[in-house]
């Protein structure tokens, strides 16, 4: 079968590859090293494979590597370059908002994606951004309480009161 | 011992770092050069003989390395075990057949394998196998199932694999004295675990010859299960266990492992095999439909007088855990009340429907949604308080359970948890809006932690001091999302003084670690958590000896805090921990122990009338819930939901209160959405677009309250919480229903739909 090239950028890192036009982006990104992006269900309902494409959180099983063509993809490895993705991280590991973690990259990404373009929301806002992601751990709780956290911390270094 | 430094405090575990940044490699995330991936063709019919099987033309596609059958599997039936080192019988160990011969059982059986160079190709030769099948009738109510005369699934003349009672007084004159009785049926369905990583394996051979198997498992003691299908010794096989994404019980099975180890003893390469999430819904065990036909008789006074319970479990098509999950049913049944005339009465079923077998709770959901139910059907009818009327008949310390005549020795937190969750839900949120009805309900519970004590459970732990002060723990701990192996690394910094940072674990290898049993039953934090620390203090005993020495004062007025060896009274006298490490090193003092702790082992009790002790403990807890009712379209909303529940002592407090409020989250599913559908013996949701789990909007914020009453068995009076959090949550939700709308609803889930019907009678009768 056909294989078309395809050039994207990961994390800030060029990757050059050959892909067959049915290959999703997260099975491309496993076969590339990149097994943090998680698989769940491959049909788009769990949200595991979540990162962020052209600063859009998507689910990579049902977008395909072809559409990503010279695109820049984020995964959670990537977070810890960028501030808000680092203080997410942060704050999920201080909240006890991990339990078996599967679901946590994909959270990751959906929070970093929403609070950049919502740096403020409520917790009513956290649990809708979020809701495309499933965690069966958790009770989604702490990941709330974790992204919260980010939310009003950002609010005060503002200097703003946030309620 | 003076203050705790690391034990109860909410600190972050030790991986939970490599979670956030994606270091940590699952089970999937692992590959071997040369690797080949496996496929499992899989049943068409829930019913049907085998009349032929072909696999020349799989074998013949480019690419394919290796196509098996039943009939190349050594020992295709062995018996269902997990973990257990003694011999049980009485029907515990049913039959395990690793792929189907002459007849298949469920949709979904395993009947070939096939391992190639690409996924695709192991799919596609899937295709070209070819398997003519005789379908048959089959059966798929455990009603229908128990019958004489019944299709048997199996190759036995019955379709019953278990049956259980316990009898205690006289229930007749019990229900003479009744003043009112309340008889009723409840029903819950088949339910999945639906752990976000599906089941996923990789297998190789060492330079040793050792078949290495690393997979997603929560009994890597499963070892010597795949050894006896391959008929090698046990210690040529190898489990390395991944941290898993989640298990929930449905990881306690053999999974993947026999085929991946087939697979690569055939093919003399590794192998990895990973599910889909359909196959995953399809192919792994469910947790046991109940029907429970239940009379409890009461005073007027709410005092309970006498329990009649029948439970009808479905096993599915084998039996895997379907007999001691029954059993837990039978000794739950009656739940933490004390009834002096009780009769129980369990039988387990096969049927062609998907296997069954543990999931979070282990018999104890269903029969505390039943008994629950009806305590609230009695608070409405004598009009008291729900509170009021559990305070009147709850157990108590030194109390008896009314099922088994256990005797409960350590500290029973009734009413107590149940005081603390009822009072927290506070008032009643008010509503404006007349279609939208608030109300509030209550349930209590009890359930074990650790193992059946006719089952002679142990766990080990290996534990060693370091020159430079740095300290490793070997353990066979299997952690499946709970904080499992970071509470092992806690106990020991605490006890070793040294920070969580100076501490290692390696776990879950049974060729590197000591065996710590499986991570089910609740019995980590008991079992693993008291080996832990009973290798840490033999460890500790010995360096405060030789610092005795040097500092030249009585051992009992030492302690080791911040890596120093310190006088309690005086800190400023101390020695650093690496000094004394040194001077024990110069004298020999071996600084390592293993030490194996024993949970209290009884006989296997007469299974008719279960008596006296069969688990070392138990969790008391209550759950109080608010739910806003939709008398339109049946939709329920929770408001407000707390969780109240005696954990002896929280170890981390933010893994304890993760339990609490994920299982509240898990057991609201069981509530209201979650239902796996099969039509006769077809899984007809095998997506989680059919299978509905809680999303974030849906859920209320969890209040946990922790009561630490310091009563448990497990280290530093700690209990066992994963699987009590999530047991009671259902008949909370289904109680607050009712007292929204006034409709009890008596079958899991309780849906819109049914909702609507219960409500809409009259018009649903036109």
């Amino acid at each position: 079968m056909e294989e078309y090239r395809i050039e994207l950028t990961v994390n800030d890192e060029k990757i050059i590859g050959a892909v067959k036009a049915e290959e999703s982006l997260l099975k491309f990104l496993r076969r590339n090293g990149f097994t943090e992006v998680k698989c769940g269900c491959e049909k788009g309902e769990c949200g595991t494979c979540t990162v962020i494409l052209n600063e859009k959180a998507v689910k990579s099983c049902i977008v395909l590597t072809l559409q990503a063509n010279h695109k820049e993809v984020w995964t959670v490895k990537g977070m810890e370059k960028l501030e808000l993705g680092r203080k997410l991280q942060e704050s999920f590991v201080n909240h006890g908002a991990i339990q078996c973690g599967f679901c946590t990259p994909g959270m990751i990404l959906t929070a970093k994606d929403y609070m950049d373009k919502n740096p403020l929301p409520d917790r009513k806002e956290i649990k809708k951004a979020i809701s495309g992601n499933l965690c069966r751990c958790t009770g989604y709780k702490k990941i709330v309480d974790a992204i919260y956290d980010v939310a009003v911390e950002n609010h005060k270094l503002e200097g703003e009161i946030y309620v | 011992m003076s203050e705790f430094k690391i034990v109860g405090k909410p600190i972050p575990r030790h991986d939970a770092w490599s979670k956030v940044t994606g270091d940590l490699k699952y089970a999937d995330d692992f590959s071997l050069p040369g690797m080949l991936f496996a496929k499992v063709l899989r049943s068409k019919y829930p019913a049907a003989k085998i009349i032929s099987i072909n696999t020349s033309k799989a074998e013949q596609l480019d690419g394919v390395r290796a196509v098996l059958t039943a009939k190349d599997v050594p020992y295709n039936e062995t018996v269902t075990k997990f973990g257990q080192s003694t011999e049980v019988g009485k029907g515990f160990e049913g039959l395990y057949r690793v792929l189907a011969e002459k007849k298949v059982r469920f949709m979904g059986e395993a009947v070939a394998l096939v391992a190639a160079k690409t996924e695709e190709i192991a799919e596609k030769a899937l295709d070209l196998i070819e398997v003519k099948y005789e379908p048959l009738p089959g059966v798929f109510d455990p009603l229908e199932a128990i019958k004489p005369g019944a299709y048997l699934v199996g190759e036995n003349n019955t379709n019953i694999i278990g049956e259980f009672g316990c009898h205690q007084g006289d229930i007749k004159k019990g229900f003479a004295q009744a003043d009112i009785i309340i008889e009723d049926t409840y029903k819950v369905p088949f339910v999945d675990h639906v752990y976000l990583e599906p089941e996923a394996g990789i297998s190789w051979i060492d330079d040793y010859g050792i078949l290495n198997i690393r997979v997603s498992t929560q009994v890597i003691e499963h070892f010597r299960d795949v050894a006896d299908v391959l008929g090698l010794p046990h210690n040529k096989v190898r489990y390395i266990g991944t941290i898993m994404g989640g298990g929930f019980g449905g990881k306690e099975d053999i999974t993947v492992e026999t085929y991946l180890a087939l697979l690569t003893w055939k093919t003399k390469k590794p192998v990895r095999l990973v599910y889909t999430r359909e196959e995953s819904i399809l192919c792994h065990s469910k947790r046991h439909p109940f029907v429970m036909k239940y009379r409890v008789g009461a005073k007027k006074d709410g005092k309970l007088v006498a329990l009649d319970a029948e439970l009808i479990s479905d096993a599915g098509a084998y039996p895997y855990l379907s007999p001691w999950v029954t059993l837990y049913a039978t000794v739950n049944a009656a739940g933490p009340y004390c009834i002096p005339n009780v009769k129980v009465r369990a039988h387990c079923v096969l049927t062609n429907n998907t296997f069954t077998s543990a999931n979070r709770g282990f018999g104890a959901p269903q029969p505390n949604f039943a008994y629950e139910s009806i305590m609230d059907e009695l608070s409405h009818k004598l009009n008291i308080d729900p509170l009021e009327i559990r305070r009147r008949n709850c157990l108590t310390t030194g109390k008896a359970l009314a099922t088994t005549g256990q005797v409960l020795k350590t500290y029973v937190a009734l009413p107590e948890v149940a005081e603390k969750a009822w009072k927290a839900l506070g008032e009643s949120t008010e509503c404006k809006d007349e279609n939208r009805k608030i109300g509030q309900g209550l349930a209590i519970g009890l359930m074990s932690y650790g193992r059946m004590t006719f089952l002679h459970d142990s766990s080990r732990c290996y534990v060693r001091l370091e020159s430079d002060g740095s300290v490793l723990i070997r353990s066979g701990i299997p952690d499946l999302g709970g904080g499992q192996i970071s509470l092992l690394c806690q106990i020991v910094a605490e006890e070793l003084g040294v920070p969580m940072s100076q501490v290692k674990i390696y776990h879950s290898d049974t060729a590197l670690t000591p065996l710590a049993g499986t991570t089910t039953a609740t019995r980590q934090t008991y079992m693993s958590g008291n080996a832990t620390l009973k290798a840490a203090r033999e460890i500790k005993n010995r360096i405060l000896k030789k610092a005795a020495e040097i500092l030249n004062v009585n051992q009992d007025k030492l302690d080791i805090i911040n890596e120093k060896v310190l006088v309690n009274y005086d800190p400023s006298q101390y020695v650093p921990l690496v000094e004394v490490i040194k001077a024990c090193n110069a004298d020999g003092i071996e600084l390592f122990c293993e030490a194996q702790f024993n949970a209290p082992s009884t006989i296997v009790p007469n299974l008719s009338n279960i008596r006296g002790m069969t688990f070392p403990d138990f969790t008391f807890g209550a759950q109080a819930v608010e739910v806003a009712v939709d008398t339109e379209t049946g939709q329920v909303e929770i408001l407000k939901l707390t969780t109240c529940y005696d954990v002896g002592k929280a170890i981390n407090p933010l893994s304890v209160e993760g339990q609490m409020e994920g299982g509240s989250i898990y057991g609201m599913g069981y509530a209201l959405t979650e239902e796996v559908i099969m039509e006769k013996g077809i899984t007809m949701t095998p997506s989680f677009a059919e299978y509905i789990i809680p999303t974030a909007v849906d859920v209320p914020d969890v209040k946990a309250i922790l009561v630490e009453s310091g009563g448990g068995l497990g280290p530093y009076g700690a209990k066992g919480i994963g699987e009590p959090a999530c047991s009671i949550i259902a008949p909370a939700i289904l109680n607050a229903i009712y007292d929204a709308v006034g409709v009890r609803i008596k079958s899991l889930p309780a849906t819109p739909e049914k909702i609507i019907r219960a409500l809409k009678k009259d018009y649903f009768k036109k």
